[in-house]
């Protein structure tokens, strides 16, 4: 079959029919894998979460709400319960590093204290900042590990900086600014420890108005990732 | 049979796209910091291959001279999108480490070249085989190049540990290491061949 | 402050070619003469500004507001080839030299991943329309350093001795290599503007 001839109607109906073609095939195939996608981003916000708290039985993700984190901006903050009493806090938060933004959910038992944390985003240099994400949990170096740390004696900085935690060698901007976003979550987990104690049924009632916009807000960090 | 295997071993070394014909280079550079990465690039790109050169063949005589290029780039897209949306549904951590340079397989000249090339003038069953040979040379060409960077800088490959971390130099995995080794790795492949041109 | 910030990152610290790795195929193939890469520094910066605004306002205007965002990836690449075609012509009507001095340059951007990878990553970045412009064009005007940098380097490099099988792309290469290395002393400056 000899080669169709660059005629306008040829030409147009050629690339018309191609666009048409594609548009449904795509709208197909973006139906097929809206649902996995959106279960993989929420999958990988739970997995975060799990993480980073004690044992628990409720959804976070649910009853998740802002709270401000003294430096003018919010961070969210999931409770975590076991039967229906709070067993700790997991905080999103972030601070600028080195390379760009971090962020972290870092999370908090009822003691103060620092259960764990999981880096979720950040643009650190691969090989030294990256490291954030197994040197501050390394429990056999007591020096530079922050888990069971108890925050409410003070907040934590980098040795250089006279503080009583180990920087990443060499990257002691990124520690300095992981650091600081356990800080902030730590402002946010001191607010909430003490909504949670003195006003539960008022907290709820606000809670019931603020999750639908929250589920909104989780979408959009997690597609900033 | 055979003319369709000798397509297919062309795109692996004698007209490899990385190390003879130079195309593709976006790519090669940011996606081979590690073995895993490079692997999973190389394969999303011959997935790109094999589909977008079996459709242009199919369509290359309905397809007017004039509109070709736009035509090509269309339905190049069209499967980008598509393996774009199955890797962020189905291995989304891979689709993340991977980052701008999925969709930019679009632009990658490698499958414009192969399509305006040797689809657009070949039967649909050759143009096939020399999606899977370009596809090969590049997945393996780029397995090769991160499983290099890998080694030296990390002291893995494939994340199993061959020597201790300490003993690599991160230059190689980040941005100067990549040009470096592809530099190396060319002039290697280079005297490889000039010395089985001699013999 | 912050806008200077955007502007400083994009030319040094996480230049276009030797930290991001976009626009590689041009960067080596029309690098060989330091008055071409000029010539494709100028283009990249033209059609990479107006490329971005137009996609941007596609992006914002009708992908979003409809849920398509899955058809970024082929309205974008359509609309930066047609851009070029549309300023191919409009070149050659309006500003015969120009298109002497730009003209064979103009279907190569299409291909440039620097084009399609700035319109992709203001949206990802979450840029306003003006943080976006002032994004791509220092980018372009990284990349115009870059290039010309580089194509002066290879002028000189086409008059020693090199080894055989070095020569050509693999000496670039690690040229470039080492380049990209003197760029990594600039990191961290834009925390001065944080």
């Amino acid at each position: 079959m000899a080669k169709l001839k660059s005629t306008f109607i040829n030409m147009f109906l050629s690339l018309s029919i191609i666009c048409l073609t594609v548009a449904v095939l795509l709208a197909q195939v973006n139906k097929l894998t809206a649902e996995p996608i959106a279960v993989a981003k929420a999958m990988k916000l739970q997995n975060a979460i799990g993480d980073v708290v004690p044992e628990f039985d409720n959804n976070p993700i649910e009853e998740a709400y802002l709270m401000p984190d003294g430096r003018g901006d919010s961070l969210l903050v999931y409770p975590a319960k076991k039967s229906d009493e709070i067993v700790g806090y997991a905080i999103n938060s972030n601070a600028a590093g080195f390379g760009g933004n971090i962020q972290i959910m870092v999370g908090f038992d009822i003691e103060d204290k620092v259960v764990n944390y999981a880096i979720l985003q950040h643009a650190e240099t691969p090989g030294l900042g990256s490291k954030m994400d197994v040197w501050f949990n390394d429990t056999t170096k007591p020096s530079q590990s922050i888990i069971g740390r108890n925050l409410a004696e003070g907040a934590l900085s980098v040795t250089n900086d006279g503080g009583t935690v180990d920087a990443i060698t060499a990257s002691t901007i990124t520690s300095r600014a992981f650091l600081d976003a356990v800080n902030k979550a730590y402002a946010a987990y001191t607010q909430s420890n003490e909504d949670a104690n003195t006003g539960a049924t008022e907290s709820e009632a606000d809670d019931e108005n603020i999750i639908t916009e929250e589920d909104e807000i989780t979408e959009e960090e997690i597609s900033n990732e | 049979m055979n003319k369709n295997l000798k397509v297919l071993f062309n795109g692996v070394i004698k007209e490899n796209p990385i190390f003879v014909l130079l195309l593709g280079m976006c790519p090669t550079l940011a996606t081979t910091s590690s073995a895993i990465n490079g692997m999973s690039m190389g394969l999303a790109t011959m997935f790109v291959l094999i589909c977008s050169n079996a459709v242009i063949s199919m369509l290359k005589n309905v397809i007017p001279d004039m509109v070709r290029i736009p035509a090509f780039i269309v339905i190049i897209a069209t499967f980008v999108t598509v393996i774009e949306m199955l890797m962020n549904a189905y291995v989304p951590a891979l689709a993340e480490s991977l980052g701008i340079f999925l969709p930019l397989i679009v632009v990658n000249c490698l499958v414009l070249g192969r399509a305006e090339s040797f689809a657009a003038k070949n039967s649909v069953i050759s143009s096939i085989f020399d999606g899977i040979g370009m596809g090969l040379g590049f997945t393996l060409s780029l397995t090769l190049l991160g499983s290099v960077r890998e080694l030296l800088g990390t002291g893995t490959i494939f994340s199993l540990n061959i020597f201790p971390e300490e003993y690599g130099s991160l230059l190689f995995v980040l941005a100067p290491g990549a040009f470096i080794v592809l530099g190396y790795l060319i002039s290697i492949f280079n005297s490889l061949q000039r010395k089985r041109q001699t013999n | 402050m912050e806008l200077i910030g955007i502007i400083i990152v994009a030319i040094f610290v996480n230049n276009v070619v030797f930290s991001q790795f976009l626009g590689i195929c041009p960067f080596l193939g029309v690098s060989k003469k330091v008055d071409t890469a000029i010539g494709m520094g100028i283009a990249v910066m033209f059609v990479l500004t107006i490329a971005t605004i137009v996609t941007y306002l596609i992006h914002k205007g009708i992908l979003e507001p409809f849920n398509l965002e899955y058809l970024q990836t082929i309205s974008f690449i359509l609309v930066i080839a047609s851009l070029v075609q549309m300023v191919e012509i409009v070149l050659k009507k309006t500003s015969p030299a120009l298109y002497e001095a730009l003209g064979v340059f103009l279907p190569l951007i299409t291909t440039n991943c620097v084009i399609l990878g700035v319109a992709i990553l203001v949206i990802q970045k979450d840029f306003n329309l003006l943080e976006s412009v002032i994004y791509a064009v220092s980018t372009a005007i990284g990349y115009a350093i870059a290039i010309i940098i580089f194509s002066s380097i290879r002028e000189q490099l086409a008059l020693t001795k090199v080894p055989k099988s070095m020569q050509g792309i693999p000496i670039a290469l690690i040229t470039a290599g080492i380049i990209a290395m003197a760029f990594m002393g600039f990191s961290g400056i834009d925390q001065v503007f944080n």
